[in-house]
């Protein structure tokens, strides 16, 4: 019935991806890009990796031992000492840098088991609706109400207080806010028309899950998990000031509850005291700053356009062209 | 349709597409899109009885507005929706209940087509992941090397030449007409026989509409069956070879493209070309504009569906409902269901 | 010769990139428009022309700067930027979006809604405003009583009207409408079109119709523009832009819209727009042009008049160049 003619030229010319307009976002990932162009982010990012280098590169840059008596307890910080000795004579320093391990270790891991329950929670959660989302979200609402500080002390006291047992018991009960995130995220990207278009080829939920939604899902996982490693530092801060550490490890929770106990205040010793919540602070602010820089990255905003009014510029007209 | 048994095509094989008395529910009327949500909560018959055939190397154009059904016929086809009555048939073969591998089977040959060239891509696969996807998917193509080849035709063959250039590019890089060829190369992957086009071309410039619909046309000539959904006469009457009429979950005129529209026998089919602007400014027809508003399919009314708003309906329009059949002094093949035609 | 309603000279607009360099997304559009009169805008995606009728409202955001004159009844309203533009929105000037039906208040009633700009620009209030805007709704074709429904009660065609009576409501000389029909069905749009062309021809109101659509304006405008890379490439009467385009991009416009009844083949047109945001020589239509020549990469050609009414920029109109090539 139709009878067609092209116009000069294949209609299917291929043009220039830079003549494409709005072509050639940076393809790095979201992450990287966030990492990039926001300051607050990269001073987060930074301060986090000088941290790791610094629990990782420990025994090399701590002056002295960690149980190594240099001096009598509550020595004020000095030239030798520059933040002072413990109530065992043990150089702050390096206590704080062999801390920086533990604590780190328990937010990262922690997060990380963290990350995998929500995250699948919040996959399947979000991905197959009906049955499956009603029971996952009742499950979630069950932690979510549990108070983690008594039910930690719980744990604690029942299953003993072992490095594996804090990270478990922090991952197990901050992995709540991931899923529903999470979820809410999958739910909008399973209405996306490619995710529709793929189901219509007949593929697989699985390989839909694996190789469509998951990939949309990740920047958001990414930035979840490094706030939840804030939580989880603070968390096992929080537990081994309340003597629910693993006794035989220093942590920076480890370190204050330490001064409390052997009464550091009493002889004003804030040198035993102030480093470690300075430390813990400082990576929680960093882990904060990178983790919020990126989830806001990933929020669509509203771009007010036209219907604003807004200051435009007046200028002069162009030099008329000389032709 | 032939009074005894089975239509036939003209090599006496049975239709590419045959669809008998459909009836189906939708909940919201949305696109194909909205097909995928689970149960529907209203439960209104999107589509109320449709029969029609798509023929290999044939255009259907299924013209209606929004409430007509023509968005839910497709869905039903795809089986995306579950038909509550009638039957469909691939090739003879009953697919309306089908399910499971079955239905994965069926999926090879009928493929969809989305209207939204800017959705449909999945933004972080290459070009040439996304074409490769359903060969994955099916099992198709024995090694690496035969899917980068099949995957090079389906390129060439959706006109995006020398596949070289697009293989490994995102969909961000590409214009809208290019990724509605991506698309439609990524469904020609596994050769199937009919194509479902849901408004493939509402989304695009205007300049670059005529590049695809003739690429469709072309897949038509090499014999592909190509059913197309869309709500612009205009393009329906020059790329289609026939056109179906839906207004409220019924076929109300069904003919050849050119019939339909020079000869146009039902009075809806007639308002609505007359409303079409067109071209030429000195050529604007007398705008036969319909009072009311475009129906919904929750209240349909007695007899005649179309006879609240139709300028000649007379008192039996309210109490018959007219099948279709074909009008006095009308071509074979040209059907119109108005008691008055 | 009476003063036009509305006149655009030599408009530009940029806007900043965030990577840096500007968009040169208007490039000296100039038009004049008479009382009652209906024009088009046509063009494809990115060619300039919301922003065009946006500049004309001065509805431009801190990103943009613009330059040229537009002139409400002699008035230059651009002169002061924002002070001068302000008192003249929706007063003299008002504008119905894209998307406009969809972008009501949910939580407010439809009456309400319409009666905010008369509030807001001190027209009428209470008892008063609320009289003007059961005319307003009749005016566009509603029933009066339905100004106390909500949004979501009014179909699609229903809230377009709805949402062309809030930018009648301070009653203004010139209504921009861009692409007013572009969600509805064919038959809502017939009723839509029918509507705007009754407002300009009984109540003298000026029209200014943004579409992609050439059909649309053929049928409802008497003149149009025809826009491309951020310039008006052809204008004229439609009548005289359909049977005798002076620019290529007009003539392979016509010829890419399928039409109902002429089975003339359906053409399209090969390659992309060119970028904005860099400087251009020559044509810039010359890349996808069917007709180009010598001087079409070089040397960019003016909008010129080839007729009383009708101007293109295209050299195939200059004599002088065509015969020495």
């Amino acid at each position: 019935m139709s009878t067609i003619a092209s116009g000069p030229g294949a209609a299917g010319a291929p043009t220039d991806p830079s003549d494409v307009p709005g072509g050639g976002r940076g393809r790095g990932g979201v992450v990287w890009s966030v990492l990039r162009s926001r300051p607050q982010a990269a001073i987060g990012g930074t301060v986090l990796v000088l941290t790791i280098l610094v629990a990782v590169f420990a025994p090399l840059l701590a002056p002295y031992g960690p149980r190594e008596k240099v001096g009598p307890p509550f020595a004020p910080p000095s030239s030798a000492y520059p933040l002072g000795l413990d109530d065992g004579g043990v150089d702050m320093l390096s206590l704080i840098i062999y801390g920086s391990r533990v604590s780190l270790v328990v937010g990262f891991a922690a997060a990380a088991v963290a990350m995998l329950i929500g995250g699948s929670v919040g996959i399947l959660a979000g991905y197959f609706g009906g049955k499956t989302d009603i029971t996952l979200m009742r499950v979630t609402d069950y932690f979510l109400v549990i108070p983690d500080v008594p039910l930690m002390i719980v744990i604690a006291a029942i299953w003993g207080r072992s490095l594996t047992n804090i990270i478990i018991i922090i991952g197990v009960i901050y992995w709540t806010g991931t899923a529903r995130i999470i979820r809410a995220q999958v739910k909008s990207v399973r209405e996306r028309v490619y995710v529709r278009r793929a189901q219509a080829l007949g593929a697989s939920d699985s390989r839909i899950i694996f190789r469509h939604v998951l990939p949309q899902v990740a920047p958001l996982l990414v930035a979840n998990t490094v706030l939840t490693v804030a939580v989880a530092i603070f968390a096992e801060t929080a537990l081994a000031f309340l003597g629910l550490g693993d006794p035989s490890l220093i942590s920076w929770g480890r370190l204050i509850e330490n001064a409390f106990v052997s009464n550091a205040i009493t002889v004003d010793a804030w040198w035993a005291i102030a480093p470690p919540g300075i430390a813990v602070a400082v990576v929680i602010l960093a882990c904060t700053m990178l983790g919020t820089a990126i989830e806001d990255a990933l929020n669509p905003r509203l771009r007010v356009g036209h219907l604003s009014v807004r200051r435009f510029r007046l200028r002069p007209l162009p030099a008329k062209d000389p032709q | 349709m032939s009074e005894e048994g089975r239509p036939r095509s003209d090599d006496g094989r049975p239709p590419l597409l045959e669809v008998e008395n459909l009836v189906a529910r939708f909940a919201v009327p949305r696109g194909v899109v909205g097909a995928f949500r689970g149960r529907p909560k209203l439960a209104v018959r999107a589509v109320d009885g449709v029969s029609f055939i798509v023929r290999e190397g044939e255009l259907l154009a299924l013209v209606g507005e929004s409430g007509s059904g023509k968005t839910t016929t497709a869905q039903s086809i795809l089986r995306l929706v579950k038909p509550e009555a009638g039957t469909i048939r691939f090739r003879g073969d009953d697919i309306t209940g089908i399910s499971g591998r079955e239905l994965r089977a069926l999926r090879r040959h009928v493929q969809l087509i989305f209207q939204d060239p800017y959705e449909s891509l999945d933004p972080r696969f290459r070009v040439r992941a996304t074409i490769e996807e359903p060969l994955l998917v099916h099992g198709e193509g024995g090694g690496k090397a035969d899917r980068d080849r099949l995957v090079r035709e389906a390129l060439e063959r959706a006109g995006l030449t020398p596949p070289e250039l697009f293989l490994e590019r995102y969909p961000h890089e590409l214009s809208g007409g290019q990724r509605q060829r991506v698309a439609i190369a990524a469904s020609l992957a596994l050769s199937p026989e009919l194509l479902v086009a849901d408004e493939p071309v509402s989304m695009l410039d205007v300049s670059v509409r005529a590049g695809i619909l003739s690429l469709l046309d072309e897949l038509r000539r090499s014999g592909l069956g190509i059913l197309m959904i869309t709500h612009d006469l205009s393009t329906a009457a020059h790329f289609a070879d026939r056109i179906a009429v839906m207004y409220l979950g019924r076929i109300v005129e069904e003919g050849p493209a050119r019939e339909v529209v020079h000869n146009p026998r039902h009075p809806y089919t007639k308002a609505l070309l007359s409303v079409v602007p067109q071209r030429d400014p000195r050529r604007q027809t007398q705008p036969e504009i319909l009072r009311g508003e475009t129906p919904n399919p929750v209240n349909i009314p007695p007899g005649c569906r179309f006879n609240p708003r139709c300028p000649i309906a007379i008192p039996e329009c309210r109490t018959t409902d007219p099948d279709l059949r074909v009008p006095a002094g009308a071509k074979r093949g040209h059907q119109a269901a108005c008691i008055r035609a | 010769m009476t003063e036009p309603v509305l006149a655009v000279e030599d408009l530009h607009v940029w806007f900043d990139l965030e990577q840096g360099g500007e968009l040169h997304a208007v490039q000296g559009v100039s038009l004049a428009l008479q009382t009652g009169e209906r024009f088009g805008f046509v063009g494809e995606s990115g060619c300039g022309k919301t922003t065009t009728i946006l500049a004309l409202m001065g509805l431009l955001p801190s990103s943009a700067s613009v330059a040229g004159r537009v002139l409400l009844e002699g008035e230059d309203i651009l002169a002061d930027g924002e002070e001068s533009v302000s008192p003249h929105r929706w007063t003299d000037i008002a504008m119905v979006f894209q998307g406009a039906m969809n972008a009501f208040n949910p939580v407010k009633r439809v009456g309400e809604q319409i009666a905010e700009p008369m509030k807001l620009h001190e027209i009428a209030e209470g008892r008063t405003a609320r009289r003007q805007v059961g005319e307003l709704l009749e005016r566009v074709g509603i029933p009066a009583a339905r100004a106390s429904s909500y949004p979501h009660e009014f179909s699609g065609g229903m809230r377009q009207r709805a949402a062309i009576a809030m930018a009648l409501a301070c009653k203004p000389k010139v209504l921009l409408a861009d692409e007013p029909t572009t969600a509805l069905d064919v038959m809502v749009q017939a009723q839509i079109l029918q509507l705007l062309i009754g407002l300009a021809d009984d109540f003298g109101l000026t029209l200014v119709l943004v579409t992609h659509d050439l059909p649309i304006v053929a049928q409802v405008c008497s003149r149009a523009a025809v826009m491309y890379a951020g310039e008006i490439v052809e204008i004229g009467a439609t009548d005289t832009l359909y049977h005798d385009p002076r620019h290529p991009y007009t003539r392979l416009l016509f010829a890419a819209t399928p039409d109902l009844y002429d089975e003339e083949p359906v053409l399209s047109i090969p390659g992309t727009p060119p970028r904005l945001d860099r400087e251009l020589v020559g044509c810039p239509f010359a890349p996808r042009c069917d007709r180009a020549f010598a001087p079409c990469d070089r040397v960019k050609p003016r909008l010129v008049a080839t007729d009383t009414g009708h101007s293109a920029a295209c050299h195939l109109n200059d004599p002088a160049l065509k015969a020495a090539s």
